[in-house]
Order: C-alpha cells, then sequence, then structure tokens
C-alpha cells in the first residue's frame, strides 16, 4: 500500500529549507487547516446532493436537474441563497447562547473529522486514544443543540432539543459500546493502530457474530446519533415546526444543516474504521494475488467508497421506516439496545479469551 | 508501528487547535460574509417567537417533563462506566485472568443498576 505521507513529508522538507522551523510549522498548521476548510464543506455540498438523489431514486422522482449537469451544482446555490438571507435579530432570546450553539456544533463535527483516516498517512489527528477522543468531542455536539433550543426562547425549539438531547445522549451509550467491543479485539485506541490490526482481514469477518451483532447496533445508534431517519422526532416538521433550529435563519440555520450532513459522513466513517478497515483494502488471508491487485486501488478511494455506501445504508432507513414516537425509541435503546449491547461486549471477551477469532 | 504525522508535525495538540480554530473560522466567516450581503429591513413583528403566527404566551424558558432529568441521570452513570471499561479493553490480552475477574465485578455492579432502573420503572415514559 502506498504512504501518501510522502507528499505531506516533501512540502515540509521544501518548508523548512528556506524558513526557520517555527515559521514552517505555523504555514503548516494553516495548510492543514484550509484543507480541513475545503474538504469539509466540499464533503458536507456533496452529502446534502447525494442524499436528495438518493431521496428523489427511492420515490420515483428525479430528484435536482436543472442547476448544473445532472444538478451537481444545486448544493452550491442553496449555500449561496442561505449566504444572501438576512440573519434575523430576535427579541427575547439568551443572546450569548444563542450564538454560542452553532460554533459548538461545527467545531464538534470538526475535530471529529480530523480524527478519520483519510488515507494511508493522510490522516491530521493522530493520537493514541484516537477513537476515544472522537466519542469525547462528538458528543460536545449535543451541547450545541441543547443551548441552540434553550436560548431561542420558543417552545417548539425547547420540545425539540430536550427530546434530542435524550435521544443523543441515550444511543451514544450504544455507540459507546459497540466501539469498546470492538476496541476489544483491536487491543488498542489509536486509530492508526486499529488500521493495522486489520491489514490482514477486516473487524467485522475477524471477530465472529459479536462484531456482527455491534455492527448493527452501531448503524442503528448512529442513525438516532444523527438525529435522522425513523429517529428524526427532534425535527419532526407535523409536529415541531423545524425542531430545535426554528429561530435560526439563514446561514445560521446553515451551520446545523451542514454539521448534520457531515455528521452522517463521520458516523459511516467510524464504521468504516471499526468495521470495514478505515483506508486499508479487502485482504483474505491466503489470497495473496488478490489481495495484490487490491492494494492497487488507492487508499483514499477505499475509504471515501466505504464511507458512501454506509452512508447509502443509513439514507435508506430515512426513506423507508416510519417516525418512531419517543417513548418507543427510548425503550428500543434501553431495553432492546443495551442489553444486547452487555451481552455481545461477554461473548466477544469469550470468543477473545478462547482465541476464537481469525 | 508506522509513524506518519501529517507534515511531520508530532504535536498533536497543536493539530487539535488547529481544527478546533477551523471549526471556529468557519463559523465567523461565513457569519461575516452574510453580514455584509445580507439585506436589512426592520419591522416590530420581526423579532417575536415563530409559534405559527399565534402571539406567543409567556416565557418559553420554563419547566419541563422530569422523565428527561431521569434519562440523563441514568446516562451519566454508564457513560461513566463505559469510560472505565476502555482501559481495560485495551490492555486486555495483558492483564490477564486476574483483569478478567476485577471487570467481571465491576460489570455486574452495572447491570445491576440498569435491573434496579428498569424495576424501578425508571425506563418507562410516563
Amino acid at each position: 500500500m502506498q504512504d501518501l505521507s510522502f507528499i505531506t513529508a516533501w512540502i515540509d522538507q521544501l518548508f523548512r529549507g528556506v524558513m526557520p522551523g517555527w515559521a514552517a510549522t505555523t504555514i503548516e498548521c494553516l495548510l492543514v487547516g484550509v484543507g480541513l476548510l475545503l474538504v469539509y464543506s466540499l464533503l458536507a455540498l456533496f452529502y446534502i446532493y447525494y442524499e436528495r438523489k438518493l431521496c428523489a431514486a427511492f420515490q420515483c422522482r428525479l430528484g435536482p436537474n436543472r442547476v448544473g449537469p445532472w444538478g451537481l451544482l444545486q448544493s452550491f446555490a442553496d449555500m449561496f441563497k442561505m449566504l444572501i438571507k438576512e440573519i434575523i435579530h430576535l427579541d427575547h432570546i439568551d443572546r450569548f447562547l444563542f450564538a454560542l450553539a452553532p460554533y459548538l456544533v461545527i467545531i464538534a463535527s470538526m475535530l471529529a473529522f480530523a480524527v478519520l483516516p483519510w488515507g494511508n498517512g493522510l490522516q491530521v489527528l493522530n493520537f493514541n486514544i484516537g477513537i476515544f477522543f472522537l466519542l469525547a468531542v462528538s458528543s460536545i455536539g449535543v451541547l450545541g443543540i441543547l443551548l441552540a433550543g434553550w436560548s431561542s426562547n420558543n417552545k417548539f425549539t425547547l420540545i425539540g432539543s430536550l427530546r434530542s438531547g435524550a435521544q443523543m445522549v441515550s444511543y451514544e451509550l450504544s455507540i459507546g459500546l459497540s466501539i469498546i467491543t470492538m476496541v476489544c479485539l483491536a487491543g488498542t485506541m489509536s486509530v492508526e493502530g486499529i488500521v493495522t490490526e486489520q491489514s490482514d482481514l477486516w473487524f467485522i469477518f475477524k471477530g465472529h457474530i459479536p462484531a456482527i451483532i455491534a455492527f448493527v447496533i452501531y448503524m442503528i445508534a448512529g442513525t438516532a446519533e444523527t438525529n435522522r431517519g425513523p429517529f428524526d422526532l427532534p425535527e419532526a416538521e407535523s409536529e415541531l415546526t423545524a425542531g430545535y433550529h426554528t429561530e435560526y435563519s439563514g446561514i445560521h440555520f446553515g451551520f446545523f444543516y451542514l454539521a448534520e450532513y457531515l455528521n452522517l459522513f463521520i458516523v459511516s466513517g467510524v464504521a468504516a474504521l471499526m468495521f470495514f478497515g478505515g483506508w486499508m483494502p479487502l485482504h483474505i488471508p491466503g489470497f495473496d494475488g488478490f489481495n495484490h491487485i487490491m492494494d492497487y486501488i488507492p487508499s483514499v478511494v477505499w475509504f471515501l467508497g466505504k464511507c458512501f455506501v454506509l452512508s447509502f445504508i443509513i439514507i435508506q432507513f430515512k426513506w423507508t421506516f416510519p417516525r418512531l414516537r419517543i417513548d418507543q425509541l427510548l425503550s428500543l435503546e434501553w431495553k432492546y439496545l443495551l442489553p444486547i449491547n452487555l451481552v455481545n461486549l461477554v461473548l466477544m471477551v469469550l470468543i477473545i479469551v478462547f482465541n476464537l477469532h481469525f | 508501528m508506522i509513524s506518519s504525522a501529517i507534515f511531520g508535525i508530532e504535536n498533536n495538540g497543536l493539530l487539535a487547535i488547529t481544527a478546533l480554530l477551523t471549526g471556529a473560522g468557519l463559523v465567523a466567516l461565513a457569519l461575516w460574509l452574510a453580514k455584509q450581503i445580507s439585506p436589512r429591513s426592520f419591522n416590530p413583528q420581526k423579532g417575536e417567537a415563530y409559534e405559527c403566527g399565534i402571539p406567543t404566551r409567556g416565557d418559553s424558558m420554563a419547566q419541563f417533563k422530569i422523565g428527561y432529568y431521569l434519562y440523563a441521570i441514568l446516562f451519566l452513570m454508564f457513560d461513566v462506566e463505559t469510560v472505565f471499561l476502555f482501559p481495560w479493553a485495551v490492555r486486555m490480552r495483558e492483564l490477564g485472568v486476574n483483569g478478567l475477574i476485577s471487570i467481571a465485578v465491576f460489570f455486574g455492579i452495572l447491570v445491576l443498576g440498569l435491573v434496579y432502573a428498569w424495576r424501578k420503572g425508571a425506563l418507562e415514559w410516563k
């Protein structure tokens, strides 16, 4: 597998040749920031287009097809429209918290975004507790949503944000426990280490039944975590107008919209990392020729491909199942997913202790 | 393990701060841009809460259902326990039987807590 870090290493050499170390580091940090910003916004715009096209396909419609070829520029047009809309100043809100909420939501998704393994040697944040860091920062997003609902001084937003808070913290447990199950198998929390551990076979095949159960639970919990699909009651349009972001207008609302789609990408990215080997190509022990051919496909293509396929599943949930009620939602998590997850963790430990995994 | 830090920057804290500032910068930049090009209009009704057109009654930062609070408490308990499970999950193979026994006790208490909450009816949404 080609190590792509030679590109950044080459740029690093170039800078260090002409300027002192601290200046080179500053410029490199700026480059990382600009790169993150570009990839973040382009992916979010692509995801908006992707979901709209898919949902059109599920409903036998054409979807966006006017702006640009195949409607490709539709989400750019939408973003520009949001930029030129007026940002309404409301009277009875808590101004500080109201302004702070979009920052928290975007920062949480940006930090989680930086941990993902983009390709061989293309990872921005490479902590030795990477996956733990990801869980920690992604829970900041809940705070942003709660603050947005509370500070808006509107009954709809208050109910929407409380529902969202209850839902997100509940399903975070399932995400955490299914990730623990896989960390048991991996024996490391570093993102790079987890990817390297899967160089012979992906974890979903390595871990027998517990890995598959963990994957199913992760996908359900991930859908709920992004406030999507059958779990979108925080913004149930028929009851709560738009949920926690009812009072936000223009680009202020756009941030929540962006973060929602980015969270969809992050959830599928983490699923790709924990179960399908991150950027690691499909390797089967014993089939050396096959493994070698798979190595020719670039690692970035592998990672993005896995993410798009997993996002396809999550988007299909949304357009297939009817919305749940809040009591059904909470009892699904606390009475089904959580006990199953605890049993699954014990199963995984037994498999590792008796060395039954591949 | 192969080390492939981006740009050869080994200091992850620096990169984390960069990502944080990038997120904040994105919001600030877009807000600034929107302020420059978006129109302004003034209307006394505009600042009111958007609740289907009927004038709002009372303050909305009010008391709410206790059920949410109960789930938050339960979440706190379980989330802290998952945090304690993570280090053990990493060192599981090295810690061996001793580690397994101690974590089994810990895990048993966690499950007991869930059973208690379930029997008490804390998981029912009323």
